[in-house]
């Protein structure tokens, strides 16, 4: 019998993920750090990497990188300095890329997550250090074209030890950090623009083994799914190598996304030596435990700290709360929402339904918007007290956002108010009765389930003004048996 | 006297005159140059004679001839190198721009050592550079066409860079003065990187008054490259190495030439014995010695010191000097501008056969094999034994500097160990070319300002330089103990007949 | 001390594609600059500090402001080929 057959396995991985700062201008020069210009347009002798040029770093990214340390619950070196990490590429305008190596920004942290059984776990950074991005390689059918916009581009590496398990804790580790890192407002954190990117290295040995199996390293995946998925195939082929005797080469794989299968990289034509040595052209940083404080001070409450508070402190949902630190401007607008007005669970529903489905729909955040919480409190009292329907408010907040105004303007200006007004619902009703006969006869047959059919009418022809619920108890006066 | 014979600050008090005006001077160099350029070749590149313009107005309208490394915006700048070849920058370098602001005129790029890779100007990928008191000579290096340049008169004055001795050692073989500042003092910004730990740009002047005026103009913090000093770092230097004496230093950049005094009574002036070894040129030590003998007459007094890591300055200088250069001249690869070079037949994948084939034909031979050794220094499994070696002996290199500057104002000792040597005479044999720079290289690991001043000539004729050392930012004590040797002798007014 | 095979190595690492010629004299040349280089090895450096820097200097920053770029033409006016705005170069195959 194949003893391997039934051998358990168990995964390990571990995660570089590159984030780009969102800084004004670039790290080592004062080109803009922009996305989405002429290609070259934003360069200068230094991040073109001319002869005789010499970088001079960015106040701003440092602190950056020292604020998402601090995040990650890193500790802050001493001393920093930058390193020269020598290859060759063409998207390398000096083929050497400034990099930190043995005394980065921060070191020794760590993000939780939920294990597999809903247990808490620590997920430890190994380091996270301050680099220039490379420009942007085009590849053409008889050449490649270098735009060198972004290079410059500041990044921070954060590099976990090898404490994922799973697929799905890969999944969870990069959707907290994300989460972590936008509530400091220092990075987009957008997979798809590449503001966020993601390598993974992957291995897996025998249960109960110490020693780390040969681990791949996947490249190119461009969604937090696609990682998931690519770590997943990625298990299983090792799974399938190992258990047909083989043994897993040590590479970089590159995960194409249309086929769903990774691919080894072309075999680089020698080991990789990146030859790192301090570079000369930068002075060390010393960064006073003052400054270190000021910063922490900077750091708004996190995600997960704020999601037990508002469990605890509104009483909603660990469901609804969730949704709410999404965002961290979301979040601070249902405080805000709370002071106005006190029914929460309420506040939620309209928050994490209408207001999101609106942001969706327009690609937006809240920041980018005009709504005060005041107005947003205000809209929901409107359909307490009846003024409006529920379809007439989603209506209003449209109209909100759209032009800034304030629900009562909207509400006057659009005549939204809702018709509560007995004469005049009566009328509408002995209209709707007419037109929907058949559907009438059988209400009065006793077939109850068609009223909402005619309250329906009812509303659409008052452009949702009418008051439903007593549309309806109009039409089941008009339509009761007994008459 | 030709006016092109004159130093800047003769020139100036003769335009201040009206006797001369800074258009007169400017011919009298290109007259120079037509005549003897052919036989010298100080030049790499001459600036267009059409695209210069001369403003009387400004206060420096002096020709001058700038080191082939530093960027001059939209003139050619190639380090001597034919990887660089038709590569014009589209910035200017800040000492660029600062001589520009000056009305200092860059008639052009005068001829180095490909990428400062040598000690004799043989490397360049223009020809060699001949020495003007010798034309069979070398003129040394890897400023050797700057030092060339002035010592032949056509250029009043120029600027080099100095990694190991490249300013001071062509300076001693061609009899002019070359300042090497303390590091961080001059702006590193446009000047192409050889070893960017060591290099410094500092002026090449037929007198040491000129060299505080050019150093007023070219000196001083740059926000644009961060080794370089503000007034605060200057400061806290000397705090650190100095003893107390009378001689203060100002925090802020100084006027560079109110240290130009007749005076060097009471100062005490140190004679490594390591610098006075078995091996040395007979006359250059005699020079030296004599020149010592005349500064004790104006009172300062001497005492031998001792710099006991000075045997291992070569070494420590190649490794790290060339690892950082292998990194820095990695940029170089076809990729963006100057040369580039496909095969004829692909070896491995079209993008690396064009990195391959363009440093092939682009770099010559000393060039290589720095890059070489330096990556060979900085690859992995060498790293510990070389460049971390080198990096913990500059430490002791340097430690005996901070020891020596507490017991004396400055060093003199002789800039090289010999006279200017034959062309062709050391090519094949790199070792003996790099002991040509044994006592410039440690006043670059150590970061010390240091200057080479004419103190003789050899029977052959050929001029001897005396270098001065002193502590971090203290340039104005060479000023001042050199200007005062300049009163007191004339070897700085002998000047080549061409 | 050096073999033919690790000047190759290092030949390949800088990117310089030399001929049999050169290979043999940059053998010889840097053997015989690493004999002499092995003089370091005399000295017990143990316990001594590395100095990368000469100049005790720190913390030199530039505040996060931007100032104008080259732009595209003055970029490109260096390059050996262009194309879309952008430097020309070999097709690289990944």
């Amino acid at each position: 019998m194949d003893k391997t057959a039934t051998k358990e396995y168990e995964t390990v991985i571990g995660l570089e993920v590159h984030l780009q700062l969102s800084t004004e201008s670039k790290i080592f020069c004062s080109c803009a750090n922009k996305f989405g210009e002429d290609p070259n347009s934003l360069t200068c002798p230094v991040c073109l990497g001319l002869p005789g040029s010499l970088p001079v770093l960015n106040k701003k990214a440092l602190e950056y990188g020292i604020k998402a340390g601090l995040a990650l619950n890193c500790s802050i070196n001493p001393l920093i300095k930058f390193d020269r990490k020598n290859y060759y590429y063409p998207d390398l305008p000096k083929a050497y890329q400034i990099s930190q190596y043995d005394m980065p920004v921060a070191s020794n942290g760590f993000l939780m997550i939920t294990d597999e059984d809903g247990k808490p776990k620590t997920i430890r950074i190994l380091r996270a250090h301050l680099e220039e991005d490379a420009g942007k390689l085009i590849h053409e059918s008889t050449c490649s074209l270098v735009d060198y916009n972004r290079t410059g581009t500041p990044l921070l590496e954060i590099v976990t030890e090898p404490d994922l398990s799973s697929p799905q804790e890969a999944y969870d580790y990069l959707q907290n950090l994300k989460l972590t890192l936008q509530y400091l407002n220092v990075s987009d954190c957008d997979m798809e623009k590449g503001s966020l990117r993601c390598d993974a290295n992957i291995s897996i040995r025998e249960k109960g083994v110490i020693k780390l199996g040969t681990k791949t390293e996947l490249k190119n995946m461009n969604s937090f799914k696609a990682v998931k998925t690519a770590l997943e195939y990625e298990v299983s082929r090792h799974k399938k190598v190992i258990l047909a005797g083989d043994r897993i080469t040590q590479e970089s794989r590159l995960w194409d996304e249309s086929k769903q299968m990774s691919f080894s990289m072309r075999s680089k034509e020698e080991a990789h030596d990146y030859r790192y040595f301090p570079e000369p052209d930068l002075v060390p940083f010393v960064v006073s435990d003052e400054r270190i404080s000021e910063i922490k001070a900077s750091i708004p409450e996190l995600p997960f700290t704020k999601l037990e508070r508002l469990i605890k402190e509104y009483k909603i949902t660990e469901y609804d709360a969730r949704i709410i630190i999404q965002d961290n401007a979301i979040s601070d607008f249902f405080e805000e929402c709370t002071l106005h007005y006190k029914d929460f669970k309420k506040i939620c529903n309209w928050i994490n339904g209408s207001l999101l489905q609106e942001l969706n729909s327009r690609k937006t955040k809240l920041a980018q918007i005009d709504l005060g919480a005041l107005e947003f409190t205000k809209l929901i009292q409107k359909i307490d007290d009846e003024t409006l329907s529920n379809l007439a408010a989603k209506d209003v907040l449209t109209h909100m956002i759209d032009s800034g105004k304030s629900v009562d303007e909207i509400v006057k200006e659009k005549g939204l108010s809702q018709v509560s007004n007995d004469s005049e619902l009566e009328k509408i009703v002995e209209e709707v009765i007419a037109d929907n006969e058949k559907v009438a006869n059988e209400i009065k047959e006793g077939k109850e389930s068609a009223v909402g059919f005619l309250v329906g009418q009812a509303m659409k022809r008052t452009q949702g003004k009418a008051n439903p619920k007593k549309v309806g108890e109009i039409i089941k006066n008009k339509l009761s048996k007994s008459q | 006297m030709k006016l092109n014979y004159l130093t800047a600050h003769e020139i100036l008090d003769l335009i201040k005159e009206n006797k001369t005006s800074a258009q007169k001077v400017y011919k009298s160099v290109l007259d120079q140059i037509d005549n003897s350029e052919k036989a010298i070749k100080a030049y790499a590149n001459l600036a267009e004679r059409s695209e210069i313009s001369i403003d009387e107005n400004k206060p420096f309208p002096i020709p001058i001839a700038v080191k082939d490394n530093m960027c001059v915006l939209d003139q050619e700048t190639t380090c001597s190198s034919n990887i660089l070849k038709g590569f014009k920058p589209s910035y200017d370098a800040t000492v660029i721009e600062k001589l520009k602001d000056s009305g200092a005129i860059i008639i052009g790029h005068a001829n180095m050592d490909e990428f400062a890779f040598g000690s004799s100007t043989e490397t360049s990928c223009y020809g060699p550079t001949h020495n003007p008191w010798d034309l069979d000579c070398v003129p040394g290096g890897s400023s050797g066409g700057s030092t060339a340049a002035v010592a032949s008169n056509q250029a009043i004055w120029a600027i080099g860079s100095d990694t190991g001795g490249s300013i001071r050692q062509p300076a001693a073989f061609c009899g002019v003065v070359g300042l090497k500042p303390t590091y961080g003092r001059v702006s590193r910004y446009g000047l192409i990187a050889f070893a960017s730990s060591l290099d410094q740009i500092g002026p090449i002047t037929k007198d040491v008054e000129d060299s505080a005026i050019l150093m007023n103009i070219i000196a001083g913090y740059d926000p644009k490259d961060s080794t370089s000093a503000k007034p605060e770092d200057a400061l806290f230097l000397n705090t650190l190495s100095c003893r107390d004496d009378n001689y203060s230093h100002s925090c802020d950049l100084p006027d560079f030439t109110k240290a130009l005094v007749n005076d060097v009574k009471g100062l005490r002036l140190g004679i490594p014995k390591e610098y006075f070894i078995d091996g040395i040129d007979a006359e250059v030590k005699q020079a030296v010695l004599d020149a010592i003998e005349r500064l004790k007459d104006r009172g300062a007094t001497f005492k031998e010191i001792s710099l006991p890591h000075t045997e291992y300055a070569v070494a420590t200088y190649y490794i790290i000097a060339t690892s950082e250069a292998s990194s820095n001249l990695a940029r170089f690869d076809g990729v963006q501008y100057g040369l580039r070079k496909i095969p004829e037949r692909p070896r491995k994948s079209s993008i690396v056969d064009m990195y391959e084939e363009t440093r092939a034909a682009g770099f010559g031979t000393e060039a290589k094999r720095r890059i070489m050794l330096g990556t060979y220094s900085l690859s992995s499994g060498y790293y510990d034994d070389y460049y971390l070696r080198g990096l913990k002996v500059r430490t002791l290199i340097k430690q005996d500097f901070d020891k020596a500057f507490k017991e004396v104002d400055a060093i003199v000792t002789p800039t090289t160990p010999t006279t200017a040597f034959k062309i062709g005479e050391k090519t094949s044999d790199p070792i003996s070319m790099y002991l040509s720079d044994i006592f410039t290289i440690s006043a670059n690991l150590s970061g010390i300002p240091a200057i080479s001043i004419p103190c003789g000539f050899s029977r052959n004729n050929l001029p001897i330089g005396m270098q001065i050392m002193a502590k971090p930012f203290d340039e104005e004590m060479l000023f001042r103990i050199g200007y005062t040797y300049q009163q007191i002798t004339d070897w700085h007014k002998k000047r080549v007949n061409l | 001390m050096i073999s033919k095979e690790d000047v190759l190595n290092i030949a390949s690492l800088s990117r310089i594609h030399l001929q049999d010629n050169e290979i043999d004299q940059l053998t010889k040349n840097l053997e015989d600059i690493l004999e002499y280089i092995a003089k370091l090895e005399k000295l017990d450096v143990s316990n001594v500090e590395p100095t990368s820097h000469v100049l005790p200097i720190e913390n030199v920053y530039r505040e996060d402001k931007v100032n104008s770029s080259l732009g595209q033409s003055a970029a490109l006016k260096i390059s050996t080929e262009n194309q879309n705005g952008s430097f020309k170069v070999p097709k690289v195959i990944e």
